[in-house]
């Protein structure tokens, strides 16, 4: 069938330049660098400290007692029974990182291990697990770990185990959360039906997905568990003396705080250095390690797209009078080192009350297109690299912000795919279409409010006075999507782009809203930019269309024209695989193959590898889009039909 | 037929009934939790060797029928019966024996793959656990497991997301073949797939039905994909059947008015003219659901008859002997 998939594509290889390794992005992050450094230098003395020329941390000398900093033989002075500071002090962090780690490491396993099971097992023992859960948290902590340690006699050991105790539960409900979320998914179902047992499924399915939050979590608490045993020997009931340890040399140093505060100072700076480094630390591996983070969330995009075109290269509109012209414009991505050509010059035309459809696969650059005209690619990574897009002659990429900010929702108006993400779920309808309505309008509230309902009575929703005070949950997917498409008119837009506005409708629905979008166009005279993958979309509801493929526009005509008559080899393969109703055995061609990566496009026609009539020519050069006539243009060198052109031309 | 229907000679899968209420549960303080009727009193038979399409739109009911029949979920009322045997029983005793015997298809096939593991492991699971193979025969399957779906041999190390789409599917698709099953559940197989690659994967499922012998349960909410596929077809709607035929007799003389409605809402290239539906048609309210035909809101053909009483499965009956619909107003007849 499809010989492309039989030969896997090359290997990318490993580590390529175009994404950073996750230690590379740890020291890129500044402060997480630092506390790296600092933490790995205090660990290194702490674990050498026996190798190191350090005198005895517990042997008292009285005659030098309280020595001074920089004292000759003592670095860092001595205490009140005149031992070293600077050995009780590597000894100490020794015994509290000791102690915070395997507190956290204790905390974590079984602190896990309640959250895998309650959020796996759900019902009945989750219930269980969790109440007992909440009754250890319900105690204020260091009110629980007192209580354990008086129960157990004081003891560095008992300490541990008490700050391991105090800490399950946020381990256990941080982990249950996620483990909840996990077992819902659908590869769990999979495995389910594979065969694995409960126990298989819990440990080898969910748990290695589970394992990152474990991590995070424990990155950022080691360092609250050093302090909090630092807490309890400070109290006397974590290391009993002679042994040091950082909260008993600061409980010793209070009583002489005043004659000799380098005793507490001393201690007191080393516990401030040792969490602080960890928190950085912690801090910069859940920036790695969190997927969302990851994803780039932290990286704020900016209002509009960048634009960065050469000024001499700018396009001209074009002659004939239209809302809105686009003219060779190109978006990029720039993503680690390499660059993404999503739009590769494309040019549109829209003439007032018509409606467009851009046609493609997906990651063939529609959406990408539709966003760029008002500049809501975001930035970083987007960018628009050339080309213009006129609206009512004025050139938008060249606008200053706060025009492109008034001419967004007002002349020009988005509708898209998912209405319960694209409405705030907080607010009610009324209170949205409203806010949309004065953004543009000076109109008081009762004006606005009525604006709002002959809005929505405009969308054909029944009992529109009511519906105002609906939240968007209330409504279903397709009343949903008519609240958006209300938002979208709310200020008498010229153009409206709507990006796959029915796609997650359902079919019923879906003719609902193409028949009310049509109406609705005749009505107001708007222009719409219509993207989906659907040709039956396209020819209910398009006057033009054009096919997109690689970033590019491969053909481009009259809807009815391209579906009878297609001449790119890619439009009529495209069209022969999707099944149409009433025609069962139609469904036999598939495309080979898969279409290019956008950041590696190979020299020629970019569908040359999938094309069953290439030729060499095809792989040379640019093949731009040529137009028969003013609406019907291919870029193809061996169009098809190209009799059946000929005579429509002549 | 509002009883369970004869027995069929090959029937495979005998749902009788069946019925998934959610909710409904008692309360810490009394009263009940409300409940929703996902799935109510159908009853179909799947015979050996067919392909039966499941039509409908969201909410009505589809999926939740498709996890009863692999045993992922277990009915509130009724039965379902698989080549004789009690499928909920069976899930009960022997959850690995069902798993033999019928395996599923997810929507979304690289949310259907653990993130964290190969391919090789993802495929080798249902081998290691439903399976006698040793890792000899195991390798061996695997291999014919990726010749069938037309993968490269070098996938078995890769990790899902590097796949697309398309090929996270015929992984999907390679997982269910993997223990020999005789009935596939393929829930919405397509719809995350662009065109391009929809028809190449319904090209394999053909091919595959025809080698290795499968029975398939095909739902989507997409009319044209289940006539291309489907022997017969049942249409849904709000968690009843409205329609069950051979797929020829409901897409050319559809017998219930809902079923002309998707046909008629479906829409196709070439064809221009757009259905105008009142906008206050919606679903009724499942927690407060009619006491009638649950369509007669948006149907232009109800009477007093329909609000006041639910009509049967097999209210009426079209040409063919196996045709039925749930309408007191069959269009046919009309």
């Amino acid at each position: 069938m499809t010989d492309a998939t039989m030969t896997a594509p090359v290997k990318a290889k490993k580590k390529p330049a175009g994404r950073p390794s996750t230690l590379a992005l740890l020291f890129n992050n500044t402060l997480a660098t630092v506390g790296l450094v600092i933490l790995a230098l205090i660990c290194l003395t702490a674990l050498a400290a026996p190798l190191l020329p350090l005198p005895d941390p517990d042997v008292t000398a009285p005659a030098n007692r309280l020595m001074p900093v920089f004292s000759d033989g003592h670095l860092l002075g001595t205490d009140h029974l005149g031992r070293d500071l600077l050995s009780r002090l590597i000894w100490g962090t020794r015994v509290s990182l000791a102690v915070g780690l395997s507190a956290t490491v204790i905390a974590a396993f079984f602190g896990s291990l309640l959250g895998l099971v309650a959020g796996y097992a759900g019902g009945r023992v989750d219930t269980l697990i969790m109440r007992g859960i909440d009754m250890v948290m319900a105690f204020p902590y260091i009110l629980l770990a007192l209580a354990i340690v008086a129960v157990l006699g004081p003891g560095l050991l008992n300490a541990l185990y008490a700050i391991a105790l105090v800490n399950i539960p946020f381990f256990a409900r941080n982990i249950r959360g996620i483990t909840l979320g996990l077992s819902r998914r659908e590869f769990v179902d999979a495995a389910r039906l594979a065969g694995k047992s409960p126990p298989q499924i819990l440990f080898i399915e969910i748990l290695p997905n589970v394992l990152p939050v474990i991590v995070i979590t424990m990155s950022t608490t080691v360092g609250w568990m050093v302090l909090e045993t630092a807490g309890l020997s400070f109290l006397g009931l974590g290391a009993q003396p002679p042994q040091a340890d950082l909260g008993s040399m600061l409980g010793e140093g209070r009583k002489i705080l005043f004659t000799a505060p380098h005793v507490s100072i001393i201690p007191g700076l080393m516990i401030f250095a040792l969490v602080m480094s960890i928190n950085l630390l912690g801090d910069g591996i859940r920036d790695i390690l969190d997927p969302r983070l990851r994803a780039g969330s932290l990286t704020r995009p900016v209002a509009r797209t960048k634009v960065i075109r050469d000024p001499k290269d700018i396009p001209p509109p074009s002659l004939e009078p239209g809302v809105l012209d686009v003219r060779d414009m190109r978006t990029e991505f720039q993503i680690g080192g390499s660059v993404y050509k999503a739009v590769g010059g494309v040019d549109l035309h829209l003439k007032k009350g018509e409606c467009i459809g851009i046609i493609g696969e997906s990651g063939s650059g529609k959406s990408v297109t539709a966003m760029s005209v008002m500049g809501l690619v975001p930035t970083p990574p987007g960018r628009i690299v050339g080309g213009a897009a006129y609206l009512n002659g004025e050139d938008l990429f060249g606008a200053s912000d706060k025009r492109v900010r008034d001419l967004r929702g007002g002349s020009v108006a988005y509708v898209f795919q998912d209405p319960l993400s694209t409405l705030h779920p907080l607010f009610t309808v009324g209170d949205q279409l409203i806010e949309a309505i004065q953004a543009h309008q000076p109109l008081s509230g009762s004006e606005a409010k009525e604006k709002a309902i002959e809005l929505l009575s405009l969308v054909r929703i029944p009992n529109a006075p009511e519906r105002l005070s609906a939240y968007p949950h209330e409504l279903s997917g397709g009343m949903r999507q008519r609240v958006c498409i209300a938002m979208a008119l709310a200020n008498d837009a010229n153009v409206l782009i709507a990006d796959e506005p029915t796609t997650a409708l359902d079919v019923t629905v879906q003719s609902q809203i193409l028949t009310l979008m049509n109406g609705l166009r005749r009505e107001r005279d708007a222009a719409i930019l219509f993207i989906t993958h659907d040709f039956g979309v396209v020819s209910a509801l398009c006057d033009r269309v054009a096919v997109m493929y690689a970033g590019r526009i491969v053909e481009t005509g009259v809807t009815a024209e391209v579906l009878a008559n297609p001449q790119h080899p890619y439009t009529a393969k495209l069209i022969d695989c999707v099944p149409v109703l009433g025609q069962p055995e139609r469904r036999t061609d598939a495309i080979e193959g898969r279409p290019p990566v956008v950041n590696n496009l190979p020299d020629g026609c970019a569908f040359a590898d999938r094309c069953p009539r290439v030729q060499t020519a095809c792989r040379v050069g640019l093949i731009e889009l040529e137009m028969a006539n003013e609406t019907r243009g291919v870029s193809c060198l061996f169009p098809m039909n190209k009799e059946l052109r000929d005579d429509q031309a002549s | 037929m509002t009883k369970h229907p004869e027995p069929v000679s090959g029937t495979l899968l005998s749902i009788s009934d069946v019925e998934r209420v959610f909710g409904g549960e008692r309360k810490l303080f009394g009263g009940q939790t409300p409940a929703v009727h996902a799935v109510q009193s159908v009853s179909l038979d799947v015979r050996k060797g067919e392909t039966l399409g499941v039509v409908g739109e969201s909410g009505c009911g589809k999926s939740t029928l498709a996890r009863l029949i692999v045993g992922l979920d277990r009915p509130t009322g009724g039965t379902i019966h698989f080549d004789g045997t009690d499928l909920s029983e069976l899930a009960k005793a022997d959850r690995r024996a069902l798993a033999r015997k019928v395996q599923y298809v997810f929507q979304d096939p690289v949310a259907s793959l653990n993130p964290r593991k190969t391919i090789r492991t993802i495929l080798e699971a249902p081998l290691k656990h439903l399976t006698e193979l040793k890792s000899q025969g195991r390798e061996q399957r695997l291999e014919e497991l990726l010749e069938a779906v037309n993968l490269a041999p070098e996938f078995l190390e890769r990790y899902p997301h590097e796949f697309s789409g398309g090929q996270a599917q015929r992984i999907g698709i390679a997982r269910a073949l993997a223990a020999g099953p005789e009935l596939i559940v393929l829930d919405e197989p397509v719809s995350a797939l662009d065109v391009s690659v929809q028809a190449q994967v319904l090209n394999l499922l053909d091919d595959l039905k025809d080698r290795f012998g499968l029975t398939y349960v095909f739902i989507s909410h997409d009319l044209s994909v289940v006539e291309s596929v489907s022997d017969r077809v049942a249409v849904m709607y709000f968690g009843r059947l409205a329609e069950l035929g051979p797929a020829r007799d409901v897409f050319a003389k559809p017998l219930h008015p809902y079923t002309d409605l998707l046909m008629r809402s479906a829409p196709a290239p070439g064809r221009h003219e757009l259905l105008a539906e009142d906008a206050s048609a919606e679903l009724p309210d499942p927690y407060n659901p009619p006491l009638g035909c649950a369509f007669a809101a948006r149907c232009a053909y109800k009477t007093d008859k329909c609000l006041a009483g639910k009509p049967s499965p097999s209210e009426a009956t079209g040409g063919q002997a196996d045709h039925f619909a749930a309408c007191y107003h069959p269009l046919a007849s009309a």
